[in-house]
């Protein structure tokens, strides 16, 4: 359904070109969920960006049910059936939530406001509140997971979804990400938690900029552990020794 | 008789649909043309000077609309209104002004405003301004509103501008008594070469008496805006001013808040933010599929909202 095709990425840093991606090969098919984890910096939300055509690529395709819509705007492939859910969703001085759940699905067939509800929101409580500062992280980040879920495009893809989600609504997000997900759409969930990673059909490791391992749970949790581990550790001091200098 | 120029800026103003209800009047072309007061909300012509005098017993409640409209060219209209709200009134008051100018000549509207909000009253006034005409005549408004917040009453002003007027000079001053509360919302909108300035000036005179300004603005094209809001406690008031403009094009801002206390209690803040729309903004909305004009229209329309 959506395939990144040996993408290349750079961005711009202090007027220097600085390389993101290389050769990234993905192929995210139809009725397949999918989880893209890998540790911090190393890429992942930049394959999100790439995908909605935040970030264009230096070189490479992206292409959706076989057309290359490399050249596609944001708007367009949205319109097309993609969305994004960001990681760090911008804040809207006077915009009331309704506004933004009502554009999310004036392009798409999607959901009404219902969808607060599905996440555990009030739509009483939430409608009108304005996404400013007055709402609090894990509001915001809900709200752009219901935004998400009204818009209802075919390719899913939540950056992040449980980050600042509290312990009692993770459940609820877990089910509300499975049941939306349908035959007909491909849900990519960017995360680094576990339970995420155990509902899927297939995990893509992403490392220093490029898919280092892909595959079931079984095969790709050792991977995992060990990019986790510092990669220093072994010329770091022993944690016991730095609590033996902490005053006690 | 209202034509139906004359309906058409009462809505847009006042978002009236033919004569307004409550007591009301109208003014146009320089002229008082209809007028109703009721028991308890007299309102009638100023003898020394153009103008009106709305007087609200005590302990009244009600709706009073005084629109102003122009539809002339080379017009200027110069009004001094009073309005006296009495102790524990509650009223809504809607005023405003909206030119349509046919010609190349100026059309401009110079209210200026004394209002009383006496001890326990509420009010919540409100003023739109709108312009319009085809041939380039100038619409300028002027608005000048002076207001006593008593002990104990409350005030609340919505002033809103969105596009449409070529010039404006708006001044507002207030004092506010003791356990008094004022809180003000200003929406401006300049594109083209159209330049707006506002000048706030507040006084908190004594103890518990507050005021919240809060001043959102967008200038786009050439266009040029200032803003200076000034407030200033004398006792123990508490007191936030809050502006914030996006700027576009080839626009200019210039915002220069002041806050200043002469007492040792009072807790003044203000915040001023000059800034483009933000890129992220933009880009979530077009992640839904909207088009960037319509993402930039959707930010501005909440905004100012
Ligand atoms: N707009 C940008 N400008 C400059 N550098 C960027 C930009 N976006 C991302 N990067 C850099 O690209 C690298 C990958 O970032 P990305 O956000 O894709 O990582 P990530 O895997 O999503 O990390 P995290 O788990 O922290 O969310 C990082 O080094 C980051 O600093
Ligand atoms: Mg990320």
């Amino acid at each position: 359904m959506l395939s990144l095709e040996n993408i290349y990425l750079e961005l711009e840093v202090e007027d220097q070109k600085v390389p993101i991606l290389q050769d990234v090969n993905l192929n995210f098919e139809a009725g397949k969920m999918y989880a893209l984890t890998g540790p911090n910096g190393s890429g992942k939300s930049s394959v999100a960006r790439v995908a909605m055509g935040i970030y264009r690529q230096s070189s490479g395709k992206v292409l959706y049910n076989g057309e290359d819509i490399s050249n596609l705007g944001i708007s367009e492939r949205a319109r097309r059936g993609i969305g994004y859910a960001f990681q760090h969703p911008p804040r809207f001085k006077g915009m009331p939530v309704k506004d933004m759940i009502e554009m999310a699905f004036k392009y798409s067939d999607g959901y009404d406001c219902q969808v607060l509800r599905d996440i555990g929101l009030c739509p009483d409580q939430y409608l009108e509140r304005t996404l400013d500062n007055s709402l609090s992280g894990g509001e915001i980040k809900r709200i752009e997971i219901a935004t998400l879920l009204a818009q209802n495009p075919r390719v899913r893809i939540f950056d992040e979804p449980e980050a600042g989600i509290d312990l009692w609504s993770f459940e609820q997000l877990i089910d509300v990400i499975g049941n939306s997900h349908r035959q007909d759409t491909t849900t990519v969930v960017i995360s680094h938690q576990e339970k995420i990673l155990n509902m899927v059909d297939e995990i893509v490791l992403i490392r220093e900029g490029t898919v280092s391992m892909r595959g079931s749970r079984e095969e790709i949790w050792p991977q995992i552990k060990e990019s986790a581990e510092c990669p220093c550790r072994k010329s770091c001091r022993l944690e016991e020794e730095i609590y033996a200098d902490c005053p006690r | 008789m209202l034509t139906a120029l004359d309906k058409k800026l009462l809505q847009e103003i006042a978002d009236l649909h033919g004569e307004p209800p409550g007591a009301f009047n109208i003014r146009k072309d320089g002229e008082g043309i209809e007028r109703r007061s009721l028991e308890g909300i007299e309102i009638k012509p100023k003898k020394d000077q153009p103008g009106i005098e709305v007087i609200v017993a005590p302990g009244k409640e009600g709706t009073v609309h005084i629109p102003v409209i122009l539809t002339e060219t080379d017009l200027s209209d110069l009004v001094y209104n009073k309005i006296d709200i009495g102790e524990q009134a509650n009223i809504t008051l809607v005023a405003g002004c909206g030119i349509h100018n046919p010609g190349t000549g100026n059309a401009q509207h110079d209210g200026i405003h004394e209002i009383y909000v006496r001890k326990g009253a509420r009010l919540v006034y409100t003023e739109k301004h709108f312009g319009e005409g085809e041939k380039g005549g100038k619409k300028v408004l002027n608005p000048k509103t002076v207001l006593y917040v008593e002990e104990g009453a409350y005030a609340e002003l919505e002033l809103v501008q969105i596009r449409g007027v070529d010039h404006t000079t708006r001044v507002t001053e207030a004092e506010v008594q003791a356990g008094g509360r004022l809180v003000m919302y200003e929406r401006l909108l300049t594109d083209g070469e159209q330049s707006a300035n506002s000048d706030v000036l507040v006084k908190l005179m004594a103890e518990e008496s507050t005021a919240r300004i809060v001043s959102r603005s967008v200038a786009q094209g050439h266009s040029r805006q200032s803003f200076n809001p000034r407030l200033l406690a004398y006792g123990p008031g508490r007191g936030h001013v809050e502006c914030d403009s996006i700027i576009m094009d080839q626009a200019t801002v210039r915002s220069v808040p002041e806050i200043w206390a002469e007492n040792s209690e009072a807790e003044l803040v203000h915040e001023a933010a000059i800034g483009k729309i933000a890129g992220e903004q933009l880009i979530k909305l077009m992640a839904l599929g909207l088009t960037e004009e319509e993402a930039e229209e959707a930010i501005i329309s909440g905004f100012l909202k």
